[in-house]
Parts: C-alpha cells; sequence; structure tokens
C-alpha cells in the first residue's frame, strides 16, 4: 500500500503531465508528444490510486471488467468516428464526464468512509459543499451536454426553443439550486441531496435548449469548461490534487474557447447563453429577397478563371463538411498547384461547428498546415489575390457585417472576401445561413455563383482544368 | 494557528487556472478541436474518485449502492479516456507539413 504522500507526489506528477499535454497542442509538431504526456499522466494516476487503495480482493476483478468495457467501447468509437462527426462525438464524452462525476458524488455521498469524508448523515460540512457543487455541475454538464448533442445530431432541431418566463424560470431554479445546496449542508438530509441533482440536470435542459444551431461552438466549449469544474468540485472533495489541476485546467480551457468564439460572432456570453437568436432574424430576411440580380456559372467557367489566376484563396465553411468534399477539394488544388498557382485556406473563428473543426477536416484531406491560415493572418491577402474560391461558407464572408450597422452581424470578423478579383460561391442555393440574413456578396459584380452540391461541384471544376 | 489544508488546495487550484489561462492561449487555433478532445480525456481523471467508490465494499459486499455507481462511473470516464486520447491521436497524427520537395 502506498503512502498517502507519496501518493499525494505521484498524482502532482500526473497533473504536470496533464499541464504538457495542453502546452504540446502549441504547434502540430509538439502536439503528439503531448497526448503521449497525457496518456502517461493518466496511466499514472489510475495506477497510483489501485496502489493506494491497496485493495487486490474480487472487487479488484469487477472495477478492471468495469474499466475494460468502457475502454473498448471508447476505442472503438475513436476508431469509427467520421472527422466530420467530431463536434457530436465532443459533445457527447462531455455528457460522460458531467454523469461520471454525479456518480463519484453520490458513491462519495452514500458512502461517505470510503473517501475519508466521515460517515452518513455526519459528512464533514467541506466535503459536502464541494460534493454537492461537484454534483451540481456535472448534472448541469451531462443533461447540456445531451441536448448539444441532440441538436448538432439533427435528431432535435437546431432552432432555439424558447417559451414565455424562460429567463425568470431559469433564474428561479439557479437560486433554488443554492438554497437547496445550503439546506442540505445544514442538514444532511439525503432526500434534498436527490432534489438537487434533479433540479441541476433540469437546469442543464432548459440552459441549452433557446441556444440556437449557429451557437454551437460556444456551446461546446462552455460545456467544456462546466466538465472541468465539475471535475474540480470533485478533487476538492477527494482532496486529489490531479483532479484538481485537471478541473482548473480544463475549465479555463473551455472558458477561453467560448470566448474566442463569441468573439469570432462579435457577440457577448450573455447574448449566447440567453438565447433565441436566428428564429427572429429569419423571417425579417426572407421578404427582400430574389429580386438583385445574380451572375451564375458553371464548373467550365469556373476552372477558367481559376487557370488564368496567380493565386487563388480557398474559404472552407461548414456546408464543405456537410457534402464531403474536402477530398474532392484537395484533388483540385493539386491540378491547381501543377498549373503554378498559389493556392492556400483562409479559416475563420466560426466555421464549422466547434472550434478549429475545418482545420482538422482539411488534416484529413492531406491539406498541409502550413497552407492553412487563420483570419488575422490572411485578410489582407484578398486584395492581392485573383479568385477567392468560397465553398460551404456564408456569413462569415458577408460584407454586411463591416457595412451595415442595422445588421445581426455587425461588428462580426469577416473575410474580406469581396477584395478579390473575382469570386467563386460555391453554394445550393440563395438561402440565406445560419444567421439567417441575406449576403450581399451574391450580388456584387465580380462574384459568380456556382448553384451545385460543394462535392460534385469540385469534382467538376478539377476535370475541366 | 493551523493552516486549513483546504487552503493548499485552494492554492493549486487557483495557479492551475492561471497556468491553464496561458497555456491555452498559447494553443494555436487549428489545434483547437484536438485540444478539446484531449481535455475531454484529461477531464475522465475523475475515474480515480470512481475507483475508491468501486474498491471501497468488502469481499462480502461487492456490489453495494455506492459501489454500484463507482462501477458504472469507472465505465464512462474510461469511454472518454480510451476514446479521447485515441482520437486525438488519430486527428494529430493527420497534421502534415508540405512536403519540401515542393
Amino acid at each position: 500500500m502506498l503512502s498517502a504522500n507519496l501518493s499525494a507526489v505521484f498524482y502532482l506528477i500526473s497533473g504536470v503531465l496533464f499541464i504538457l499535454a495542453l502546452r504540446g497542442l502549441s504547434s502540430p509538431e509538439t502536439s503528439r508528444q503531448g497526448n503521449f504526456f497525457g496518456i502517461l499522466g493518466m496511466i499514472i494516476a489510475v495506477t497510483v490510486t489501485f496502489l493506494s487503495i491497496g485493495n487486490f480482493s474480487t472487487g479488484l476483478v469487477v472495477v478492471l471488467i468495469f474499466l475494460l468495457i468502457g475502454g473498448l467501447i471508447g476505442a472503438f468509437i475513436a476508431y469509427k468516428i467520421p472527422m466530420t462527426a467530431m463536434p457530436e462525438l465532443v459533445a457527447g464524452f462531455h455528457s460522460l464526464v458531467g454523469l461520471a462525476a454525479v456518480f463519484v458524488a453520490i458513491a462519495a455521498f452514500l458512502n461517505p468512509e470510503a473517501f475519508n469524508l466521515g460517515s452518513p448523515g455526519n459528512i464533514k460540512l467541506g466535503s459536502l459543499i464541494e460534493m454537492s457543487i461537484g454534483a451540481a455541475v456535472g448534472a448541469i454538464t451531462f443533461s447540456g451536454s445531451i441536448i448539444a448533442f441532440l441538436k448538432l445530431q439533427g435528431i432535435m432541431s437546431g432552432s432555439p426553443i424558447t417559451f414565455k418566463g424562460q429567463h425568470p424560470l431559469n433564474a428561479l431554479i439557479l437560486i433554488s439550486i443554492i438554497i437547496i445546496t445550503y439546506l442540505l449542508c445544514s442538514t444532511q438530509s439525503s432526500n434534498l441531496f436527490w432534489i438537487l441533482l434533479a433540479i441541476s440536470f433540469l437546469i442543464g435542459f432548459l440552459l441549452i435548449i433557446p441556444i440556437g444551431g449557429a451557437d454551437m461552438p460556444v456551446v461546446i466549449s462552455m460545456l467544456n469548461s462546466y466538465s472541468g469544474w465539475a471535475a474540480a468540485g470533485i478533487g476538492f472533495t477527494l482532496e486529489n490534487t490531479a483532479l484538481i489541476i485537471t478541473g482548473a485546467l480544463v475549465g479555463s480551457s473551455g472558458a477561453i474557447l467560448s470566448y474566442i468564439m463569441c468573439k469570432g460572432m462579435n457577440r457577448s456570453f450573455f447574448n449566447v447563453i440567453l438565447g433565441g437568436f436566428g428564429a427572429t432574424e429569419q423571417s425579417a430576411s426572407a421578404q427582400n429577397k430574389e429580386q438583385k440580380p445574380v451572375k451564375s456559372g458553371n464548373a467550365d467557367d469556373a476552372a477558367f478563371l481559376m487557370k488564368n489566376a496567380s493565386s487563388v484563396i480557398i474559404v472552407p465553411g461548414y456546408g464543405m463538411a456537410v457534402a464531403q468534399a474536402q477530398h474532392a477539394l484537395r484533388e483540385m488544388v493539386d491540378t491547381l498547384k501543377k498549373n503554378d498557382i498559389k493556392v492556400s485556406y483562409a479559416i475563420h473563428p466560426v466555421a464549422g461547428r466547434m472550434p478549429g473543426h475545418m482545420n482538422v477536416l482539411l488534416a484529413e484531406a492531406n491539406v498541409p498546415y502550413d497552407e492553412v491560415f487563420e483570419l488575422e493572418e490572411i485578410n489582407n491577402d484578398f486584395a492581392n489575390a485573383d479568385v477567392a474560391f468560397v465553398i460551404g461558407a456564408n456569413d462569415v464572408t458577408n460584407p454586411v457585417a463591416k457595412t451595415d450597422p442595422q445588421s445581426p452581424i455587425y461588428g462580426m470578423p469577416v473575410l474580406d472576401v469581396e477584395k478579390c478579383k473575382s469570386v467563386l460561391f460555391v453554394k445550393r442555393s440563395l438561402s440565406p445561413g445560419y444567421a439567417g440574413i441575406d449576403n450581399d456578396l451574391f450580388y456584387k459584380e465580380n462574384t459568380l455563383m456556382l448553384f451545385a452540391d460543394a462535392k460534385k461541384m469540385t469534382e467538376d471544376i478539377t476535370k475541366n482544368l | 494557528m493551523e493552516i486549513d489544508p483546504f487552503i493548499f488546495r485552494l492554492s493549486i487550484f487557483i495557479l492551475s487556472i492561471f497556468i491553464g489561462y496561458y497555456v491555452v492561449w498559447s494553443v494555436t487555433p487549428s489545434l483547437h478541436t484536438p485540444l478539446m478532445s484531449v481535455t475531454n480525456a484529461i477531464s475522465s481523471v475523475i475515474i480515480v474518485g470512481a475507483i475508491i467508490a468501486g474498491l471501497a465494499g468488502n469481499s462480502d459486499t461487492i456490489f453495494n449502492t455506492s459501489s454500484i455507481f463507482g462501477f458504472l462511473a469507472i465505465s464512462l470516464a474510461s469511454i472518454n479516456i480510451f476514446g479521447g486520447f485515441l482520437v486525438t491521436q488519430r486527428m494529430l497524427a493527420m497534421y502534415k507539413k508540405k512536403k519540401k520537395d515542393k
């Protein structure tokens, strides 16, 4: 059996390894090593836990069986999941972290002796507070992530669900969570503990339903953050350094990603949380459409334009992922490069449905990561480029964000696509994007609309090059 | 008067938030998706609590309510650990630099 001090040192080591795991992600070259550090940290933490308990009875076999079952399921999912489905996967994983936190809190509440927290009905006050926070945040993470998952999967409609009195109701529930936690700590009543869990599940559900599909990048990041705080809460209960460090890391990571995503959409965090975006705008924009003239072309025209260009910038968006066009796109780019045309990719912070989603999809299609640029890096290059090829993106190129203060997306940083000599816009129809507003770019003199499925169009262009 | 050990844990917690803040800002935006999947995997270190709960019973009472919740939490967390690290590995393996001969 490992002494408490020695195991605490090992937990600290695994916490440090987790920090290094995140540090490795500062560049793709060091990232694989970082992931290795993370795995090592996890192995140390789990091994130390087994050694410090020192109970190698039949219980151990059962523990290992459950570990193996989970591991096999996890490994199976990890190998099978298509890269386009990463947002759903991450949302699903968040829900599991949340539920695991809830279960650990329940186990600790029912059997506090095992965790050195006192006896049932007489749990140390500090531990009980920490446990309640961990359990409540875990429950919110769980039910919130389930809703996010269902929305991303398309099982549930992506449009926001709002009803009268929603915000007062949510506020009421949040206040009652605090009151119940207080009562729970003073009475140690197990009924209150179950009630606390139940209303936490409920509020997680209520908090996410009003948030629209376009805001999913923020929601996923936010739930990422919650799962971290839940882990930290449990870490305090268990007095476990590895868990406290990890919880803090993950919590701040998710918070930063939410901030980056909000900034990418020029919306305040509260605006996103309160929800309802998208539904109200759609009806307003539907009226002044289809009157303006649009130039549309076919694959032949597009190929001609690109063949005569010397530099092309590709602007991918979620539509590319839906059409699974990333491989076809890379083939087109290969052909362009053979003709000595310079090609780069421009990625908006909120392109795709989660932070960095487009980069993963392009990497999957073997696009070298040093040809892929972020908004700030490449935005000035549009003025010098001959052709911008917009595939599956829409709102993130809309010049209205710079010109019309009335527009709901005014002030959002956008890619200056219109500054290119010509713009090729692959889209299925003129319908507005997620934000529900018309894109002025469609009607510009130098824009050529290519109405087709993104994948098919890209393949046709390649044939014509 | 002695300092409550809680204060030490709180110090670790607060300092880790700061470390997290600076480390995460240095993560390149193109790796934000792997960042999310790896944070998912490491937050599942919550499995240590699940293991403690699962192993708490003695040989007569392996399955009491508390340890059953522990066992379930072990499975949930290990789905995340294996799934999270492996999918991150899979993603990171795809990030390649431009070939030099081009």
